[in-house]
């Protein structure tokens, strides 16, 4: 027995290295210049699968200790091509493409995308439609807001107000059930107009949510800013001047939160956001609370925009009067037999724009979402750019996660409130 | 034409192409040489003070000589206003400077454009691909010669080709 044993042990011959040698880690002697104790710089993955990336977001750290040195972004996890597929899509199969931009707001996609291709056609939308578009994307801007204040509390360990923005959010999504009858992935406006009006059911449970949703908001503070822990790690925590900001190219809240005054619904005002009166929050120290408070303030304005536009709802038709642009009314397209061949028509071979080149930015919930596109006439783009707030906001991601610590990492793009769809588009 | 455009014009006679304006836009055609001085002076002087940056894009024309042009959206916070300039870059030297020097939100544009185009941006502190793996040797997928259903693996399923 004991002879078998002896063959199946495998022979160990020792790696032909230098011994342990004890000084080689520490410098017995203190008065040397090495120290005390060897320093090794640490690399750290994180990501792409990792709970608080929102997404597929993959981090390389450079740590000292657990101090951030540098930390490089690996980006393109999520790409899908939006740009050259919608270079072989006519104009309006363009628009279902940008929901899964930033699929948490859908409609906001939608809009800057339609008023895009609007400015290229100079089609004028008529005011009930604007009417709507304005309400639809507000209503997107605080379902946006929410989720954002949910996830970016969660992130840091502020469980509770998850529950509470999920259930305001809710509500919205119902709405827009009502209205479209999708709750993520909308494509509820047309180039023209949008693509049903709104009724009166509509526009009664928008009202019964405008009335309770101030409290709402007032209770998300005393969750937060109450919470010692919460403000801790929020206060001074990614810091950026407003000279760095503009040089970044940061827009949205992030921009706002270091003091810049920059809203394209009042630098450059569509929709009906000239005709209803509302504020731009601006920040002071440009860290996380401050952006924190921005979102909070501008779902205040938004819930005010919205209950101004309702007041204001002029009667009227919601899409413009362009037979070979907009699609015909749909319950004509049921029973009316040219109305079908018409819907037809536009739905699968579209329609010619003239030639040229147009950008046209709007205000998104994540900052300002640019569309680009050159035309050399027909009908698809010859080429389409998407300018994704997200993805130059994560330009200025090592920039700003310097010297902050390893736990910080997750505020740090919590607060551009982040989206990988749209990032790597 | 444009007040801005003839400013342009005046101090950099000789890389000034032509100057559109469409749609309520500026556009500003230079010689790609010139490209990083005019943006300088669009950034700097006081009187522009285009201090903010939007927007790098490309497009391509593979019809046309030379091949690509290079689009740059720049924006003025304290004037409100906003002017695209644009460059053409030839296929054989496919290169132009980098404005990473002035806007540091260039950096991730400008390797965008890189990774989808193939343009290559002198003195860029880190041109790698951005979007698609740092391995992938397929081309650049927004070039018009690139097709739409990709390339690589799938082009060897027996079912697809026949």
């Amino acid at each position: 027995m004991e002879e078998i044993q002896e063959d199946k042990k495998i022979a160990f011959t020792p790696p032909d290295v230098a011994p342990y040698n004890d000084d080689d880690d520490f410098d017995q002697d203190p008065t040397s210049e090495k120290g005390a104790k060897r320093i090794e710089d640490m690399l750290l993955n994180m990501g792409p699968q990792h709970p608080s990336t929102h997404g597929v977001l993959r981090i390389v750290l450079d740590l000292e200790g657990e101090t951030i040195v540098k930390a490089t972004p690996h980006l393109g996890y999520l790409h899908r091509g939006v740009e050259k597929l919608a270079e072989n899509s006519t104009y309006s199969q363009v628009i279902p493409l940008t929901d899964r931009l930033d699929y948490v707001c859908a409609m906001n996609n939608n809009y800057a995308f339609v008023r895009t291709v609007e400015k290229l056609l100079q089609v004028q939308v008529p005011e009930r439609g604007e009417y709507i578009r304005t309400i639809v994307a507000e209503m997107q801007r605080l379902a946006g807001h929410l989720f954002w204040l949910g996830t970016q509390a969660l992130d840091i360990g502020a469980m509770t107000v998850f529950f509470y923005t999920f259930r305001e959010r809710e509500v919205l999504l119902d709405l827009f059930e009502l209205i479209c009858g999708a709750r993520l992935t909308m494509s509820y406006y047309r180039i023209g107009g949008v693509d049903r009006d709104f009724t009166p059911e509509i526009i009664d449970r928008l009202y019964k949510f405008l009335e309770t949703f101030p409290e709402k908001v007032i209770e998300y503070n005393t969750l937060l800013e109450t919470n010692r822990i919460w403000v801790a790690r929020t206060k001074g925590i990614a810091l950026i001047s407003a000279e760095d900001a503009i040089n970044f190219g940061l827009t949205g809240p992030v921009l706002r939160g270091s003091g810049v005054n920059y809203d394209i619904r009042k630098a450059e005002p569509y929709g009906v956001y000239d005709k209803v009166e509302w504020e731009v929050p601006l920040g002071k120290n440009g860290d996380t609370y401050d952006r924190y408070w921005i979102r909070v303030e501008e779902m205040r304005q938004s819930a005010k925009i919205i209950k101004q536009c309702l007041d204001q709802l002029p009667q009227g038709p919601i899409t413009a009067n362009l037979p070979t642009i907009t699609y015909p009314p749909r319950d004509k397209v049921m029973t009316d037999m040219e109305s079908l061949i018409h819907h037809f028509m536009i739905a699968t071979r579209g329609f010619d724009v003239p030639e040229g080149e147009v950008y046209c930015g709007t205000e998104a919930p994540k900052g300002e979402l640019g569309f680009y596109i050159r035309s050399m006439g027909g009908n698809k783009p010859y080429r389409l750019r998407i300018r994704p707030p997200s993805f130059i906001h994560m330009g200025a991601f090592d920039f700003m996660a310097r010297g902050y610590m390893i736990a910080d990492i997750v505020t740090i793009f919590g607060t551009y409130d982040i989206v990988m769809g749209e990032c790597d588009r | 034409m444009h007040p801005i455009s003839q400013q342009i014009q005046e101090r950099f006679p000789e890389a000034f192409v032509e100057s559109i304006e469409a749609l309520g836009e500026l556009s500003v055609s230079v010689k790609r040489e010139k490209v990083v001085d005019v943006c300088r002076f669009l950034h700097d002087d006081p009187g522009l003070a285009f201090d903010m940056i939007t927007d790098i894009c490309s497009v391509d024309f593979p019809n046309e000589e030379p091949r690509f042009e290079m689009i740059y959206q720049f924006y003025s916070i304290h004037k409100n206003r906003r002017i695209r300039i644009k460059a053409r870059v030839p296929e054989e030297d496919c290169t132009i400077d980098s404005i990473t020097g002035i806007w540091k939100g260039a950096n991730f544009m400008e390797r965008e454009v890189y990774d989808m185009m193939g343009i290559v941006f002198n003195n860029h502190p880190d041109l790698r691909r951005i979007l698609m793996t740092e391995d992938y040797d397929e081309g650049f997928p927004l070039r018009k010669d690139f097709p739409v259903e990709g390339r690589g693996w799938r082009d060897t399923f027996e079912f697809l080709s026949s």
